[in-house]
């Protein structure tokens, strides 16, 4: 009789990509209910229609590879890319705007540089970009929190909001943003921004509805969730502390000099860490496996990069929130960061890194 | 800070980076005690089951060898013995499949075992008496190889004449499934203890320090229980982690030093013996038992009954499997080894040898098959995992890339290929094969580099040399004209020798050119001359011949006996001639001759008779040199029908040379010779010519049978003035014509050596062909003679 040839090993630890992705979007459901409980099921509609592009593309296009479809499906990939996108982007956004988003990510972002593993860009964040520069106004249009927002919007609204621009009740996104006062409600960071460039003090400016206590109403729950979700991934090792440690510092530190330095006129670190995507960033964004550094120092480097990068963005940019940028540029460092830190082999000296 | 010595022995340990922990599964087997197999029918052992070169074979195929007996002598120190596991009786020496991942067949010794387990003599050593080298030689002699399964040479390791620190025994058995090592402490911890004696008497280490897995207790108990009584053996429990018992890593959990790249452990002073080597150690030095047999783990889901078992080397695996209930299953896996580092066998035939510890059937669940190979996602999990801190995914991006430079950058060969990384791959990719693959790209492109480097030395090597040489002959050249310069009218001496020598040579060439040019005419003169004289001889002959038949045979016919003699002689050339044209009578092309014959003139016969007789002398001679017993000419004449066929076959084709030679002759004789008789006839009176034509004739009937007598007696003579006329040849009949006319058999001999020149001109394509034949007929010949 004949025997099976295998070269070693031959014994697998059984978790594949595939568990590893679905793992991913597991842990990101926590922060989804949250959000969904916050700001409206507007992110459900999101999340429907980001899949459903998602696969829809990513079908298409290795079919166009003359690569096998469902093998890769599987993967999950495509399904997390999806997710991410679709949490990050305003939940009332017209419906066109994630099917682009989705779309770009999967076809321009992550297939035609190769598809899984050979995307320089983390695909979500690079379509979100896309969308902020293509489309400012719509992905700026984020309602308040569900007890600012004038009417309560029921799951079918959501719908209505999605795919005709108004409710099923007739109103408009532009609306439905006007708070009580009439006037125009940002979101928390934005708020923070202006009141501090118009040069009310942080005291001043926290007193505005939008905030909860030290945070954005629901954007303080919604970033606890994420966390959860993020500690979970590491607890499962399927990510590594290190990337969103370092995320997390990278924010953290220059924010407390800046706050201890000039008390009042920057927000603390606490408010950094809890509002906007910090949470979701840090934990399920820069840890994308196949865009960041895969060397343990590296990590630290990269994470502490899109920290920084965040903060700097945040305190001195232009727009409000800055995962997006932040992680782009940090990808585009991670040949050079993954160059300069190679561990040491075992019985080598440490040395021709530099080489 | 405590020295790392204190440290060590304080029990502290260090950790290695990576690392995984796959479930290990040991408990089916470490439990159960060690079986002993039955005897199989066969034994097939590799007479190479170590790192290094197989011994030199001195058995025979059929003869009987005892249980212990060496099969095959170690005659340099890269080599260990291979011994007989049982006596038998050696079938065959042969090639077969081999314990190696490429399952390539290699030489193997055969054995087939008699039952009877009867041992060679033994001679134990006395440790406290025996010499280093002694003891050195014994384990050599033993055939002990590593075995904990690269099967480096034992008397190498223990031999080592660097101060050793640290003696490690490595009884970590990381790799899952495997308990052979387990069994053997729980079994034997007495005899590994001795054998780590005897290790610690030949290497005199500061410290030994014994790694066991901490999920071994009766074991660590069991050795601990037996180094009790030595004050620094220290038995370490290092925490479950694969791949912790492979040498770097123990090293670095057990003493925090790292092997330099490129190094062996005993560059940092120190030495790791597998717990089994030592355990063989002790046998071999006390009880004198090479390695014959070992511990060998059977498991696996396929098998009722998996168990650790004392198998000889050189049992088949097939054998190890049935004893333990082997069911196999479609697509079976059979793994030599472990589930991490081993290797699948092709077929059951495969032997146990010195380095394999453990046989696993695994069903198809119990070890899934590995998935779809996926891209590479960057995880990052395989250097996590990776216990010589490599970067993996970094490497299989260069092994795909197929880039020998960044691989080296990124140490590739620093890789254990102990399969951590594949074992994580979230993607499935078979890592370590792309890794291997690379490395034996890599050591091709190494060894193809070294042998054009080498080339190019010898290349440049000889150009050297030659233009070494070149020097050397300029400068002995110049020696030379210098060393002339100072003999200087000697000189020109020479020079006028060398000048003079160059006019003589110039001087024979002019004269040779002359005498090429003059010869056709000397010739034509020669022939002239020779008809003449033949006139005058015929005209004797007629005189004698009037005399005779007056005197009818009177005394005074003795007193012309001299010219009797002469008539004589041509009478029995021409008989000799007769006889042999009518010996070649069989041949169609006599029929040629014969049928000119009538149109020759009767007087032209005598001469064509001459010719004839010369050409089948030369013919004769010609033949003697391809065949010595040829060289009598009369003996082909005489007796052809006593000759074998071979003879008879070359005279018969001679006879066609002849014949058609003859024909030529003919042929031209009768152009040429009318004109020569014509012009002999002018000169003479004619009458006289057809008288002496008459004459010729009645005598040639009349001296038949004289002739015939005569004939046996004077060819020798005429043969010799032909040959001596052969030998002064053309140019001295040339140029003295009138002195050849003088004497008559001179004469004779002269016409002769023209007539054969003549026939040789005429014979030279006819010839060449027919010595072909005759050696084609020789070579048929001697072919059927070997048949």
């Amino acid at each position: 009789m004949s025997f099976k040839i295998a070269s070693s090993p031959h014994h697998h630890n059984q978790r594949t990509t595939s568990s590893l992705m679905q793992w991913v979007a597991l842990a990101a459901l926590p922060g989804i209910a949250v959000q969904a409980v916050f700001f409206g099921y507007g992110v459900l509609v999101q999340l429907l229609l980001a899949i459903c592009t998602a696969w829809l593309c990513e079908a298409l296009i290795l079919r166009l590879r003359q690569k096998a479809v469902l093998p890769r499906l599987l993967d999950h990939s495509a399904l997390v890319t999806a997710v991410l996108l679709a949490i990050a982007i305003p939940p009332y956004a017209p419906w066109w705007l994630i099917v682009i988003g989705t779309a770009f990510a999967i076809v321009m972002v992550k297939q035609l540089y190769g598809g899984l593993g050979n995307n320089l860009f983390n695909p979500a964040m690079a379509a979100y970009v896309m969308l902020l520069i293509s489309f400012p106004v719509q992905m700026t249009q984020w309602l308040p929190s569900v007890s600012l927002q004038p009417v309560a919007l029921s799951p079918l609204d959501a719908f209505c909001m999605v795919f005709t621009e108004y409710s099923c009740s007739g109103f408009s996104l532009s609306q439905l943003q006007q708070g009580v006062d009439g006037s125009t409600q940002a979101t928390p960071l934005d708020s923070l921004r202006q009141d501090l460039a118009a040069g009310m003090t942080l005291a001043e400016s926290l007193q505005r509805p939008v905030f909860y206590s030290f945070a954005g109403a629901g954007w303080l729950w919604v970033n606890l969730a994420y966390l959860l979700g993020g500690l979970l991934l590491i607890q499962q090792k399927v990510i590594s502390w290190r990337i969103p440690a370092a995320v997390l510092a990278g924010l953290a530190v220059p924010s407390l000099l800046f706050w201890l330095g000039s008390a009042g006129a920057s927000p603390s670190p606490l408010f950094h860490l809890f509002s906007g995507a910090t949470m979701l960033a840090a934990f399920f964004i820069a840890t994308d496996p196949v865009s960041a550094s895969t060397t343990d120092k590296g990590r630290l480097w990269y994470g502490a990069l899109i920290g920084l990068l965040v903060y700097l963005i945040r305190s001195y940019g232009g727009y409000p929130d800055a995962f997006a940028f932040a992680v782009l540029l940090a990808n585009m460092s991670v040949p050079l960061i993954d160059y300069y830190t190679r561990p040491r082999t075992y019985g080598h000296k440490a040395k021709r890194n530099l080489k | 800070m405590p020295t790392l010595f204190q440290q060590i022995q304080a029990g502290t340990l260090w950790d290695f980076h990576g690392g995984i922990h796959p479930p290990v599964r040991k408990s089916q087997t470490s439990s159960k005690p060690v079986a002993q197999l039955p005897l199989p029918d066969r034994l097939y052992l590799p007479l190479r089951q170590h790192i290094g070169v197989a011994g030199r074979l001195i058995v025979a195929v059929g003869q009987r060898v005892l249980k212990g007996e060496a099969l095959t002598s170690a005659d340099n120190s890269m080599t260990v013995p291979v011994h007989a596991p049982t006596s038998g009786v050696i079938h065959s020496i042969s090639q077969h499949t081999s314990a190696h991942p490429s399952a390539l067949p290699e030489p193997v010794i055969v054995l087939v075992p008699d039952g009877k387990d009867e041992w060679r003599e033994r001679r134990p050593l006395n440790i406290a008496t025996s010499s280093r080298h002694q003891i050195l030689e014994r384990i050599q002699d033993s055939g002990i190889a590593g075995m904990g399964g690269a099967g480096f040479p034992t008397h190498l390791k223990a031999g080592m004449q660097q101060p050793v620190d640290y003696l490690i025994i490595n009884a970590v058995e990381c790799e899952p499934y495997i308990s052979a090592d387990d069994a053997l402490m729980q079994e034997a911890p007495t005899t590994i203890v001795k054998g780590i004696d005897i290790l610690c008497q030949l290497l005199n280490p500061k410290a030994v320090l014994i790694g066991i897995e901490a999920d071994k207790p009766i074991a660590i108990a069991a050795l601990k229980a037996a180094c009790s009584q030595r004050e620094h053996y220290y038995v370490r429990e290092v925490p479950v982690k694969y791949p912790s018992g492979g040498e770097k890593q123990l090293i670095q959990l057990l003493t925090n030093k790292e092997v330099p790249a490129g190094r062996r452990p005993a560059d940092i002073g120190i030495v790791m013996q597998n717990v089994g080597t030592a355990f063989a150690i002790a046998q071999a030095v006390l009880d004198d038992q090479p390695l014959i047999s070992r511990i060998v783990t059977v498991t696996g889901e396929t098998l009722r009954q998996p168990q650790n078992v004392l198998a000889l080397l050189g049992t088949p695996v097939s054998a190890l499997l049935d004893f333990c209930g082997f069911q196999s299953e479609a697509q079976q896996k059979v793994i030599m080894g472990g589930p991490m580092m081993g290797f699948t066998l092709p077929d059951l035939a495969v032997p146990i040898v010195k380095t394999t510890n453990c046989i696993l059937a695994p069903t198809r669940d119990e070890l899934p098959d590995n998935g779809p190979e996926l891209d590479c996602i960057r995880c990052g999990q395989c250097a996590d995992a990776c216990p010589a801190t490599l970067l993996p995914q970094q490497l299989l991006w260069y092994s795909k890339a197929r880039d020998p430079v960044k691989l080296q950058e990124y140490n590739l060969f620093d890789c254990i290929e102990c399969g951590a990384c594949a074992y994580v791959c979230p993607s499935e990719i078979p890592l370590v094969q792309y890794y291997r693959v690379a490395k034996a790209e890599i050591r091709e492109q190494q060894r193809e580099a070294l042998k054009a480097e080498q080339a190019k030395a010898r290349f440049e090597a000889r150009n050297a040399r030659l233009e070494q040489e070149k020097q050397q002959r300029l400068a002995r050249n110049q020696q030379l004209a210098a060393a002339r310069q100072q003999a200087q009218p000697n000189e020109n001496q020479a020079v006028a020798e060398a000048l003079a020598r160059v006019k003589a040579q110039q001087a024979e060439k002019a004269a040779l050119q002359a005498t090429d040019s003059a010869k056709d005419h000397q010739q034509i003169l020669a022939e002239r001359e020779l008809k003449k004289q033949q006139a005058r001889e015929y005209q004797a002959q007629k005189q004698a011949a009037a005399a005779a038949s007056v005197a009818d045979r009177t005394p005074a016919s003795t007193s012309d006996s001299s010219l009797d003699n002469k008539a004589a002689a041509v009478a029995a050339a021409i008989a000799r001639a007769k006889a042999r044209q009518a010996d070649a009578d069989s041949s169609p092309t006599v029929e040629q001759t014969s049928a000119a014959e009538p149109t020759t003139p009767e007087a032209a016969d005598p001469r064509q008779a001459a010719v004839a007789a010369a050409l089948a002398r030369a013919k004769a001679r010609q033949a003697g040199q391809t065949n010595s017993t040829m060289a009598e000419p009369s003996a082909i004449a005489a007796e052809p029908e006593q000759q074998d066929p071979r003879q008879a076959a070359i005279a018969a084709a001679l006879a066609r040379a002849k014949a058609k030679q003859s024909v030529t002759a003919t042929v031209e004789t009768t152009v040429t010779e009318p004109v020569a008789a014509d012009a002999v006839a002018m000169q003479e009176d004619p009458r006289k010519a057809a008288i002496a034509a008459a004459l010729a004739r009645a005598k040639a009937k009349q001296s038949a049978t004289p002739a015939q007598e005569t004939a046996i007696v004077k060819p020798a003579a005429a043969d010799i003035a032909v040959t001596t006329a052969q030998q002064s040849l053309a140019p001295d009949t040339g140029i003295q014509p009138d002195t050849a006319g003088n004497d008559d058999p001179r004469k004779a001999a002269v016409a002769a050596a023209l007539a054969r020149a003549k026939a040789r001109k005429a014979q030279q394509s006819t010839e060449h062909q027919t010595t072909e034949q005759q050696l084609s007929e020789q070579r048929d010949s001697e072919e059927s003679k070997t048949e």
